[in-house]
C-alpha cells in the first residue's frame, strides 16, 4: 500500500507525464469515435460495467459543469442556483446554429456552435453579475433562481425554438473526443485563472468582500469575470449536452438539473478542481447505476446533498488540491 | 368592466392563498434569516394530508383544517430539528443548500408515492351567490374568510403575546436574546410549527379551490408564494400579505390579457425588477452591514 502511495505521489509531482497523458487520452478518444470496431469493443467492455459511451461523454460534460460552478459557488463563496439556465442558453444557441443557420456544417467545425453557445451564456452571466453587485448570499440565490425560471419560461414562449416541445432533430455531434477536449480546456483555463491575480481577488472576495474592496481589490471586475467565465463553460457544457441528447426542451434545464450540479460540486468539494472532477465522475456513474430505481433516484440524490451538508460539508476534497492541478510555481511552494 | 371585477375576486382568492404561504417563508426568515426552500413542498404536503384525512374520515371542515395544520406544522418542526438545527452555526450557504435538498426530497418522495395528479374531494356542497352581476361561491367566501382570519390571528399572536414578543426579539438580535433567558430552540421550533401549519392550511384551501393536486404543486405554487414574500420584503409579516395579494392580482390579470403560458415569465420578471430597484422588498428593512 505504501509503495502504491509513493508511486502515486511521484506520478503527481512528475510534470512531464501530464501533457503526455492528455495527448494520449485525446488521441484515444478521437480514435474511438473514428473507428467503429474500437467503439464496439469499448461498448462491450462498458456493458460489463453497466455503462455505455453516452455516460462516459456525460462524465466529461459534468466535469465542465461542476468545475465552472465551483468557480462561483466554491472559490468565490457565492450561492448560484442558475447554472442550468446558462446551460440551456448554450444548448439552444448552439442548436440554432447547427439546426437552423448552418445545417450543412462539417462535423469537424463543431467547436464553432459550441463557442457560440458559450458566448451567449457568458453574456447572460455578465448581466447577472451586474445584478449581483447590490446583493449577496440569500438574495443572490433568489436572483439566480429568478434568472433560471425566466430563461425557462421565456424559451417555452418562443415558437422559433419549438416552445415547450423544445428543439428537435439536433445532430449528434458530441463525441468522446469533443467531451474530453472541452473538459481539459475548462480545467486548464480555470487552473490558470485561479492562480492569477484574478484568482487571489476571488479568494479575497470569498473571505470578506468589504475588506477586499478596501484593500484595493477590484471587486466588481473580479465578479464580472467570475460570473462570465463560469457561465461561458456552462454554455459550452449545455451545447455539448444538447448535441449528445439530440434534443433540448426547456424542462431539461430546470431546478433539478441545477441541484444535480450542486450535488456534484459539494460532493467533490468546494474550492478544488480535483474535487470537481472526482465529484462529477462519482455522481454521474452513481446516478447511472441507480437508474433502475426510477423516480426514487430523485429522492436519493437530494438526500445525499442533505447528508453531505450535515456530516461532511467540505465534500471529498474541500479546498485541497492535487499537485497536477496547481501551476508549477504553486506546487513547489506547497512542498517547502 | 364586469369581467375585470370578476377577475378581481379570483385575484383576491389566489392572493389570499399566496399570502398564507408567503407568511411561512417570512416567519422563518425573520427568526433564522434563512430561506426555507422546503416550505413550498410543505404547502403541497398539506394538500395531500387533507386528501388522506378527508378520504379516511368524514369530518367537518374545521376539524380537518386543524388536523392538516397540526400535521404539516409538526412535519415542518421535524425538518427544522433534524436538518436545520445542526447547521445553525455553519455557513449560511449550507443551510440554504440543505433546505433546497429537503424540498426536493419531499417533492420527489410524494411524486414517487403518487405519480399521477389526484382529484380532491369536495368537503361540502358549494352554492353560488349573485352580487349585482358578479358571481361568488361559498367556497371562495370560505377561502378568503379563513385566510384573513388566520392572518389576523397571526398578527395578534406576534404583536400581543409574550411568545410573539420572543419571536420579534430573536429576529432583532438572535445572539443576545438567549442570554436573557428566552428558550431559543423552543421559539424556533414553534415558529416552524406555525409557518408550516399556515402553509398546510394554504395547501388545503388551494386543493379545494383548484381540485386537482400533484407533487409538482410545491414548485409551481409554493415558489410563487416565495416571490410574494420577497416582493413584500422577506422577514416582514405585513409585507408577505401585501406581496401575496400583489402577486395574485398580477397573475390573474396577466392571464386575463395574455396567454396563460406567460404567467411564470411575468411573475419571475416582477421578482427580478423588484429586487433590482428595491433589493429588500416593499416593506422590508435593509440589514446593517457590520465591518
Amino acid at each position: 500500500m505504501g509503495k502504491v502511495m509513493d508511486f502515486l505521489k511521484k506520478l503527481g509531482e512528475n510534470r512531464v507525464i501530464l501533457p503526455v497523458l492528455l495527448v494520449v487520452g485525446f488521441i484515444l478518444t478521437l480514435a474511438i469515435s473514428q473507428f467503429a470496431p474500437l467503439e464496439q469493443g469499448l461498448q462491450s467492455v462498458l456493458r460489463e460495467l453497466h455503462l455505455n459511451t453516452y455516460v462516459i461523454a456525460l462524465v466529461g460534460i459534468n466535469v465542465i459543469l461542476c468545475a465552472s460552478l465551483n468557480l462561483v459557488n466554491g472559490y468565490m463563496g457565492e450561492f448560484s442556483v442558475g447554472h442550468a439556465g446558462f446551460m440551456s442558453l448554450g444548448a439552444y444557441a448552439s442548436s440554432i446554429v447547427t439546426v437552423k443557420l448552418l445545417p450543412d456544417m462539417p462535423d469537424a467545425l463543431f467547436f464553432f456552435p459550441v463557442i457560440v453557445g458559450g458566448v451567449v451564456a457568458a453574456l447572460a452571466g455578465f448581466l447577472l453579475a451586474l445584478l449581483s453587485f447590490k446583493t449577496r448570499g440569500d438574495y443572490l440565490a433568489i436572483i439566480t433562481l429568478a434568472f433560471l425560471m425566466i430563461v425557462k419560461s421565456a424559451l417555452e414562449n418562443i415558437p422559433y425554438v419549438g416552445g415547450p416541445r423544445g428543439m428537435l432533430g439536433i445532430p449528434k455531434l458530441t463525441t468522446l473526443a469533443w467531451a474530453f477536449f472541452w473538459a481539459v480546456v475548462t480545467i486548464w483555463v480555470l487552473r490558470n485563472l485561479l492562480y492569477s491575480k484574478f484568482g487571489r481577488a476571488i479568494a479575497a472576495i470569498r473571505e470578506d468582500e468589504i475588506a477586499a474592496n478596501s484593500m484595493g481589490v477590484r471587486v466588481r471586475e473580479a465578479k464580472i469575470l467570475a460570473f462570465s467565465v463560469s457561465a461561458f463553460f456552462a454554455g459550452v457544457a449545455g451545447a455539448l449536452f444538447a448535441h449528445l441528447l439530440v434534443f433540448a426542451t426547456p424542462a431539461t434545464f430546470g431546478i433539478f438539473t441545477s441541484t444535480e450540479i450542486l450535488v456534484m460540486v459539494y460532493l467533490g468539494g468546494i474550492g478544488s478542481l480535483a474535487g470537481s472532477i472526482i465529484g462529477a465522475v462519482v455522481y454521474t456513474l452513481l446516478s447511472n447505476w441507480l437508474l433502475p430505481l426510477g423516480t426514487w433516484r430523485m429522492v436519493i440524490m437530494p438526500l445525499i446533498l442533505v447528508l453531505l451538508m450535515l456530516f461532511r460539508p467540505k465534500g471529498i476534497m474541500g479546498f485541497r488540491e492535487l499537485p497536477w492541478f496547481l501551476p508549477k510555481r504553486e506546487a513547489r511552494r506547497k512542498d517547502s | 368592466m364586469e369581467y375585470f371585477a370578476q377577475q378581481a375576486i379570483n385575484a383576491i382568492q389566489l392572493g389570499a392563498i399566496y399570502a398564507l404561504i408567503a407568511l411561512g417563508y417570512s416567519l422563518v426568515y425573520g427568526v433564522l434569516t434563512m430561506i426555507n426552500f422546503a416550505h413550498g413542498d410543505l404547502f403541497m404536503v398539506g394538500a395531500f394530508f387533507c386528501l388522506i384525512i378527508a378520504s379516511l374520515f368524514p369530518l367537518p371542515f374545521v376539524v380537518i383544517l386543524v388536523l392538516v395544520m397540526l400535521s404539516t406544522g409538526f412535519l415542518g418542526a421535524l425538518i427544522e430539528r433534524v436538518a436545520y438545527r445542526p447547521l445553525r452555526s455553519a455557513p449560511r450557504v449550507s443551510a440554504i443548500i440543505t433546505a433546497l435538498g429537503c424540498g426536493l426530497v419531499i417533492e420527489n418522495l410524494v411524486s414517487s408515492l403518487s405519480p399521477y395528479a389526484k382529484p380532491m374531494p369536495a368537503l361540502f356542497s358549494v352554492t353560488g351567490y349573485n352580487l349585482g352581476g358578479l358571481s361568488i361561491s361559498s367556497l371562495q367566501i370560505l377561502i378568503i374568510g379563513v385566510s384573513i382570519l388566520l392572518m389576523v390571528g397571526l398578527d395578534f399572536f406576534i404583536r400581543r403575546t409574550s411568545f410573539g414578543m420572543a419571536m420579534r426579539a430573536i429576529s432583532f438580535d438572535s445572539r443576545t436574546v438567549p442570554l436573557l433567558g428566552i428558550p431559543l430552540n423552543k421559539v424556533i421550533s414553534v415558529t416552524f410549527l406555525i409557518g408550516a401549519g399556515l402553509g398546510g392550511a394554504a395547501g388545503m384551501l388551494y386543493g379545494l379551490a383548484y381540485p386537482v393536486i400533484a407533487a409538482s404543486m410545491g414548485v409551481l405554487v409554493g415558489w410563487k408564494a416565495f416571490i410574494a414574500a420577497v416582493v413584500g420584503g422577506i422577514g416582514s409579516i405585513r409585507g408577505a400579505v401585501v406581496g401575496g395579494f400583489i402577486l395574485g392580482l398580477v397573475e390573474v390579470m396577466t392571464v386575463a390579457v395574455l396567454p396563460s403560458t406567460y404567467r411564470d415569465l411575468i411573475a419571475y420578471s416582477l421578482l427580478l425588477v423588484i429586487l433590482i430597484f428595491k433589493p429588500y422588498g416593499l416593506l422590508g428593512k435593509a440589514p446593517n452591514q457590520k465591518v
